[in-house]
């Protein structure tokens, strides 16, 4: 099957500093895929370079396809075309992402009118039934009302009505449920879960949040410091995660079930994108490096049960999860 | 919204019962208006007379109370110079200064708030730098400096435009542009960072981010949201255009209510400076009140007056 999306070697620079070395990415078609990491490791950088969204002090370079469209080179009006209308995005803080002063329905409605060319009662309509469908209860007479009317959960919702107004082949939902409450949060992946269903649309769904993650997609990639260090199915990775470093938030995460174990939370913080180490971006608060990780950068490689590592020294796996591993694949 | 508007102009009508008491207190403690008046060759008699007839020998809460009285019936008092109403000396001066007032805040909007915003959507550029430094040079330069500069370059040294008096709308040019530079600057400057502000929110991203065109998310997304911090400084630019008038008219000859009041403070004419303050403020009053009420307008998250939620 022919991808959706594919970025390829996708590098971006802010006043010449490296965030995003070379990103290789595919997206298949109503495919669910997570992209995890720590705050500022370019999960979000990503797709906002992607749609030509990041302000103009980044320098961006690589392809985005779409299709076999190369968005890096299209031009403004095609550009546009793509944003809400083939790819969508919804934010973090959906109580900010919406303009304070439109009303909720008008900025539904103007996605409409950009991609469908509804206006007047039938854009109306179509936008109450987008409110209706994300779960927004009496929509009708909500219709009017301004974002700060809302909660953030409705917000959210409001945010995701108006990213389906376009019919979007891709929803690019970053970190989505992380300024919700946790019941709320529960709520708005179920929803997306049944959307995506509903609509045979993919997701790309950026979070810090594994457990949710985990809930929403099929294949996962890791970022750190501005690289993917793994990838592979959900449940692979899940089980036995081979980076240090996605072993690594595993081990810094509390389980309910189980023996109690002690937290093992990750020394260090992520490394300025000004004074990266010329090796493994992770080597310095790795458990596992080496003397060569400080000097040799790892490629993102195949690995025979079906991931992609980028690690000189990853964490074994162990002959019995090898075999429930080739039933992924 | 009626609680909202009621309370507003109640506290808008204190704030008038203050300047006006304020400026009885103080005009009637720093002078006496008899001396200043009558001069100091005059014999002591006809002072005495003449303090007699204003009752400016009476204690000072009897002099307010009769004033506020007057007040109340619509007698704003008698100019002591000529026993003409006061009201009547000021609203005569009033067309002169709307005739530089008015032109002047047309031009401070006709000029500082496009060149903020474009100087905001071409931040760090150097047509950015331009706007930043004009407008700093603009708005630091006194305007009793900068109306004797135009002078003299307009006037003396070019020689065509007049350099005072009111005869003719050539002699408005010069005043106007001095009052209306400092003020363009003012807006341009607080226009160019409202609208940096609001291009940065994240709502900003979301309508790009859904494919509106770079000229319509300007337009229809971050515009309305900048509107509420420029009217708020436009309002208060209304009260120092009247402040500005008052240098303007004296550098410029210009018969207007600015000229009065300095006239008027130096005979210490109580009834006329009392007249004309009170005027200032009900005009910064109702800027300020205009204001409020736009916000509302502007900003739907300030229509209520209990918080939402």
């Amino acid at each position: 099957m022919d991808n959706l999306v594919e970025i390829r070697n996708l590098r971006v620079a802010f006043d010449g500093v490296p965030v995003l070395h070379g990103i290789d990415l595919d997206v298949a078609p109503g495919e669910a895929l997570g992209l995890v990491g720590e705050s500022g490791c370019g999960k979000s950088v990503t797709w906002l370079a992607a749609l030509g969204l990041l302000p103009g002090k980044a320098t961006v370079s690589g392809s985005v396809r779409l299709q076999g469209q190369d968005l890096a080179t299209a031009p403004r009006r095609t550009l546009e075309r793509v944003r809400g209308g083939r790819i969508a995005m919804i934010f973090q803080d959906p109580s900010s992402a919406l303009n304070p002063v439109i009303r909720v329905g008008q900025q539904i409605i103007e996605a409409l009118r950009l991609h469908r060319g509804l206006t007047g009662a039938a854009a109306r309509a179509e936008a109450l039934r987008l409110m209706d469908l994300v779960g927004i209860p009496d929509a009708r007479n909500r219709f009017s009302l301004y974002t700060h009317e809302f909660s953030g959960g409705q917000a959210q919702r409001l945010m995701i009505a108006m990213a389906l107004a376009g019919e979007p082949d891709l929803l690019i939902a970053d970190e989505p449920t992380t300024a919700l409450d946790a019941t709320i949060q529960a709520q708005i992946l179920d929803l997306l879960v049944t959307l995506r269903r509903e609509m045979s649309m993919a997701t790309v769904f950026i979070s810090h949040d594994l457990a949710a993650v985990a809930q929403v997609c099929e294949r996962v990639c890791v970022m750190y410091a501005g690289k993917i260090i793994e990838e592979g199915h959900v449940g692979q990775l899940f089980e036995t995660p081979r980076h240090p470093y996605t072993r690594g938030l595993f081990d810094a995460i509390p389980t309910l079930s189980g023996p109690l174990r002690r937290l093992v939370p990750i020394p260090g913080t992520v490394p300025d994108p000004r004074e990266l180490p010329p090796g493994c971006a992770f080597a310095p608060r790795c458990n596992r490096a080496r003397a060569f990780c400080s000097q040799h950068r790892p490629e993102l490689l195949p690995q025979p049960e079906g991931r992609q590592l980028a690690c000189a020294f990853p964490v074994p796996i162990t002959q019995d999860i090898v075999h429930r591993q080739e039933e992924y694949q | 919204m009626i609680r909202f508007v009621t309370s507003r102009l109640f506290r808008a009508g204190l704030t008038v019962l203050s300047v006006m008491t304020f400026a009885f207190v103080v005009l009637r403690m720093s002078g006496d208006p008899a001396q200043v008046l009558l001069g100091p060759d005059v014999p002591q008699n006809v002072v005495q007379d003449f303090r007699d007839r204003w009752g400016l020998d009476d204690p000072i809460w009897q002099q307010y109370l009769s004033y506020l009285r007057a007040m109340l019936h619509g007698d704003f008092g008698l100019s002591m110079r000529d026993r003409s109403p006061a009201i009547d000396l000021v609203m005569q001066r009033i067309p002169a200064t709307l005739q530089l007032t008015i032109p002047a805040l047309i031009l401070q909007l006709a000029f500082g708030i496009p060149a903020g915003i474009y100087a905001a959507l071409k931040r760090g550029t150097l047509a950015d730098r331009g706007v930043i430094v004009t407008a700093i040079v603009g708005f630091t330069v006194p305007s009793f400096v900068l109306g004797l500069l135009l002078v003299l370059i307009f006037a003396v040294t070019l020689g065509i435009l007049p350099s005072g008096g009111a005869s003719s709308w050539q002699h408005a040019i010069l005043p106007v542009l001095t009052m209306s530079i400092g003020g363009i600057g003012v807006l341009a400057r607080f226009s160019r960072s409202a609208m940096i502000e609001v291009m940065g929110q994240p709502y900003i991203r979301t309508a790009s981010a859904k494919g509106v065109s770079w000229g319509d998310v300007v337009r229809n997304h971050a515009l309305p949201n900048a509107a509420v911090p420029i009217v708020t400084i436009v309002g208060f630019m209304v009260g120092s255009l009247i402040a500005g008038a008052i240098i303007v008219e004296t550098i410029f000859s210009w018969p207007g209510m600015g000229r009065l009041l300095i006239v008027s403070v130096t005979n210490r004419d109580l009834a006329v400076v009392q007249c004309i303050l009170l005027l200032v403020a009900a005009v910064m009053v109702v800027s300020n009140l205009t204001v409020d009420l736009l916000y509302g307008w502007l900003d739907p998250r300030l229509r209520q007056t209990a918080p939402a939620h």
